[in-house]
């Protein structure tokens, strides 16, 4: 009977060891805007697909470095260059208790590619994808995808069971009158579950205690505020109710700085912010040049890029948070070339010769347009852009207004001068050229070249990369064309942004090139700095 | 009588088709839901099919026509940011909003009304002077800059209020309040005096003028010859007639109270209709600004409708004399 009531205490004690814990670690946070929905494919929005990864997961995932690594895939392999086969994690259950198998994964990517599905751009080249065993799954291709596993990233796997139960096979249709069932309720795989969601004011997700992996972070809670004033976002970190912001405005930084309970991590977005011109019309929309374009002109678009005085625009508009940069992308994407990183020096006598060699000694008239809400200090840099640009002869109108009239305006080419910035989703070099610098076609290539830049010997590197399955060869063809995009000054590059997260002391996070706040590498430690 | 609110009534709706007709006029110019909902990277037939699903291919007027006929049935269709229906959000932020708006009022009526009174009995005293001198700070700061400031003192550096937030509601029936709670309580002061200061400064200064010139005239005189008590005459006599026009401005403010919450919202993260609209505005949620800028329209005519009645039943020249032009 004793050693009975012993073995029960034993037993009790190592339950509440086993149920407890290991410190209950709350995180609070908050940003500028909210997360949209729960359904996974209803919404193509950076913030709301990085929310989405802690619940959902994906088949691969990046690692610190971006390279892709195993998630809810084990491993994979080409069976033909355009049939990729993968091999799921055994013994995986979504939260509500459903095993992962290969048909959950052939619902996901059926549902993600079908009609209403906000994320198939996510799964372009894939045409389906098929059930090999319970365990393994063939994705096919239409011709060899280069890129098939980093666009995989962000395809979230859903239980096909739970989609059906709930009626949710289909993607939300926004003309219905309804709400569906996945857009406030979530079932993923992942790290954590969704507890409770009120838009606008917070959401709250837990540890998923039945997960299959282990969280490098200790964070048990996830409390997520929306706070949509600049002001009030620094003063509810400075103040201790929340431990992280995700966007602290620039002008806060000093003083965020200065305090000795915050810290401010920066590190180097993968985005670069350029200048579009229109290369294609024969005579510009919005300028005082009539009967011909100037921005054909090679020596016009040099002299332009000659004039921009990059330095101090980091130095005053920026604070010091730009990395000036003269190629199309980052040193963390893949392709990056080195050699193809030049800008030219800054020097108002040469872009004024150009200009004369040209045949604008005066110069010309020319409306800029710009977004005044999508990139740090976008319209203030335009605003900059039009006074370097008057010294040498030009009078340039500035015409900034928000991203939501922005973007429609310049997908239309109603524009000859623009901003716009590119953070390359995939973190390789083909998806950046593909959408900015080949010719416009009806196949969705130059979906953003806004200035309808057009050179046939880029575009056949384009389309040679996106079914070249020699590795060597392929990234060969990247910096080809990478050089003739930095030679041909198709766009004038200015920087790399700097993104700043402002936390408490003892909040430890790993910056993200893509700006995603990554959770399950977050700790808190206690107050005194330990774990 | 029932003339006069048929034609009040008729009137209300014009204004309120002029309203939506404004509103939808102005969407055409707010950009592009599509572009936001399906981000970079959609191929071009994905864009057109949605925005003709959207119906935002159709010209103004027939998009007009099926926002009228809809409205008319109640149906404001589903917000494009959160895909929950329009009806339902207005529903869940409406307490929000109204709770923060009655008590910056009732804030602005309790301080508001003793402030002036007694500015006006004493207007040489260096309470009322100070008290003066300080409400033209409240008239003169805008509300964000006041918030801001609130936010500043309180919560970073005495650290005793929350900064944004409604802090912990309780829900009855449907309602949500913030007033059962210590957390709720204490995270309504800061955005209640926000609120309210402007409210209060004008109402302060707007009793302190009536008393001054109430306290002059001949009634007032006869009522201390009388040897009438102070409190009696100052309270009984005096205040009673200055409340008329407080009475109208206080019920005029409580519409603009609740339409421009939206910037004491914005800078509290108050979860109300105000909050509602400005996350709208970014994200071209045509729906839900559609719904509530007439839902806004709604409000001020149906007060303009009270006070109208009102001053036909308080005033009866208007109803002997004049009886088809009342209220105009």
């Amino acid at each position: 009977m004793r050693s009975r009531s012993h073995i029960c205490a034993a037993a009790v004690l190592g339950a509440l060891i086993v149920a407890a814990p290991v410190h209950a670690k709350t995180f609070r946070w908050a940003s500028q805007g909210d997360v949209l929905s729960f359904d996974p494919y209803s919404q193509n929005e950076s913030f709301n697909n990085t929310f989405n990864s802690y619940v959902y997961e994906s088949l691969v995932m990046y690692d610190k470095k971006y390279d892709v690594v195993p998630q809810l895939a084990l491993k994979w392999e080409q069976v033909t260059p355009t049939q990729w086969r993968f091999h799921l994690r055994p013994n995986v259950k979504f939260q509500e208790g459903e095993a992962l198998t290969a048909d959950d994964v052939v619902f996901s990517i059926h549902r993600q590619l079908s009609k209403r599905s906000m994320m198939k751009s996510y799964l372009a080249g894939v045409t389906d994808a098929k059930k090999v065993d319970d365990l393994t799954v063939d994705i096919l291709t239409a011709g060899p995808a280069p890129v098939l596993l980093r666009q995989l990233t962000d395809v979230r796997i859903m239980s096909k069971a739970w989609c059906e139960k709930h009626n949710v096979v289909e993607v939300q249709d926004y003309v219905a009158k309804e709400e569906t069932y996945a857009v406030g309720h979530a079932n993923g795989t992942g790290p954590y579950v969704l507890k409770s969601r009120e838009p606008d004011v917070k959401t709250v997700l837990e540890a998923n205690p039945h997960w299959w992996g282990k969280l490098e972070g200790n964070v048990t809670e996830i409390v997520y505020t929306p706070i949509k004033s600049a002001a009030t976002r620094t003063a509810a970190l400075l103040s201790g109710e929340v431990d992280f912001v995700l966007d602290p405005p620039l002008q806060d930084l000093p003083k965020l700085k200065s305090d000795p309970n915050i810290k401010v991590v920066e590190g180097e977005e993968s985005r670069t912010i350029f200048i579009g011109m229109d290369q294609k019309s024969d005579e510009l929309k919005y300028s005082n040049v009539k009967g011909k374009n100037p921005f054909k002109d090679i020596r016009v678009r040099q002299a332009l890029y000659a004039a921009i005085d990059i330095e101090t625009i980091k130095r005053t508009l920026m604070r010091g948070l730009s990395v000036p940069t003269g190629e199309l992308i980052t040193h963390q994407v893949y392709g990056y070339f080195p050699a193809a990183n030049k800008r030219p020096a800054f020097d108002v006598n040469k872009a004024k010769s150009l200009l004369k060699e040209a045949g604008y000694p005066n110069g010309f008239e020319v409306t800029l347009d710009c977004p005044n809400d999508r990139y740090i200090n976008d319209a203030l840099i335009c605003q900059a852009l039009t006074s370097m640009w008057a010294k040498i002869g030009l009078t340039v109108k500035l015409d900034a207004m928000p991203k939501a009239q922005y973007f429609a305006k310049i997908n239309k080419l109603d524009t000859s001068l623009y901003m716009l910035g590119w953070a390359v989703a995939t973190f390789d070099a083909q998806d950046a050229l593909l959408n900015l610098v080949h010719t416009r076609n009806d196949k969705g290539a130059g979906e953003y070249n806004d200035g309808s830049y057009s050179n046939p010997k880029i575009d056949a590197l384009i389309d040679a990369m996106s079914s070249e399955a020699d590795v060597n060869k392929r990234l060969g063809m990247i910096h080809d064309a990478l050089m003739m995009h930095t030679q041909d000054v198709a766009h004038l590059m200015l920087h790399q942004q700097i993104i700043p997260w402002a936390m408490r002391k003892n909040i430890a996070v790993t910056h993200s090139a893509d700006n995603r706040l990554r959770m399950w590498w977050v700790h808190v430690n206690d107050a005194n700095g330990k774990q | 009588m029932t003339a006069f609110i048929l034609r009040r009534v008729l009137q209300a709706v014009v204004v309120m088709l002029v309203v939506a007709l404004v509103a939808f006029s102005l969407f055409q110019y707010v950009g592009d839901p599509v572009q936001l909902m399906m981000g970079q990277f959609a191929t071009p037939e994905d864009r057109i099919r949605l925005t003709h699903e959207l119906g935002l291919d159709q010209p103004f007027w027939v998009q007009f026509y099926h926002f009228i006929v809809n409205a008319v049935h109640g149906q404001f269709g589903v917000s494009l940011r959160i895909g929950k229906p329009v009806s339902v959000l207005l529903a869940q932020r409406i307490p929000a909003t109204l709770e923060l708006s009655v008590c910056a009022a009732i804030l602005a009526l309790v301080v508001g009304i003793p402030a002036g009174v007694y500015s006006g009995l004493r207007p040489n005293s260096w309470l009322a002077r100070t008290a003066l001198s300080l409400s033209l700070l409240g008239v003169s700061l805008p509300t964000f800059l006041i918030g801001i400031l609130l936010i500043l003192v309180f919560a970073v550096k005495l650290n005793f209020l929350p900064a944004f937030g409604r802090g912990e509601v309780v829900s009855l029936g449907g309602w949500t309040t913030g007033l059962l709670t210590p957390s709720g309580l204490r995270s309504l002061i800061l955005p209640t005096i926000t609120l309210g200061l402007f409210q209060l400064t004008l109402i302060m200064r707007l009793v302190r003028s009536e008393m001054l010139e109430v306290l002059r005239t001949d009634y007032i005189k006869f009522a201390r010859a009388r040897g009438l008590r102070d409190r009696a005459i100052n309270f009984g006599h005096a205040l009673k007639n200055t409340l008329v026009p407080v009475i109208t401005i206080t019920g005029l403010q409580l519409g603009s109270i609740i339409a421009f919450s939206i910037i004491t919202e914005q800078v509290f993260q108050w979860p109300g209709m105000g909050l509602l609209f400005i996350q709208a505005v970014s994200y071209v949620d045509i729906p839900v600004m559609a719904a509530y800028l007439c839902l806004i329209a709604l409000v001020f005519v149906t007060i303009n409708l009270i006070v109208d009645l009102l001053y036909y039943v308080v005033d009866p020249r208007l109803r002997i004399d004049r009886p088809g032009s009342a209220g105009g």
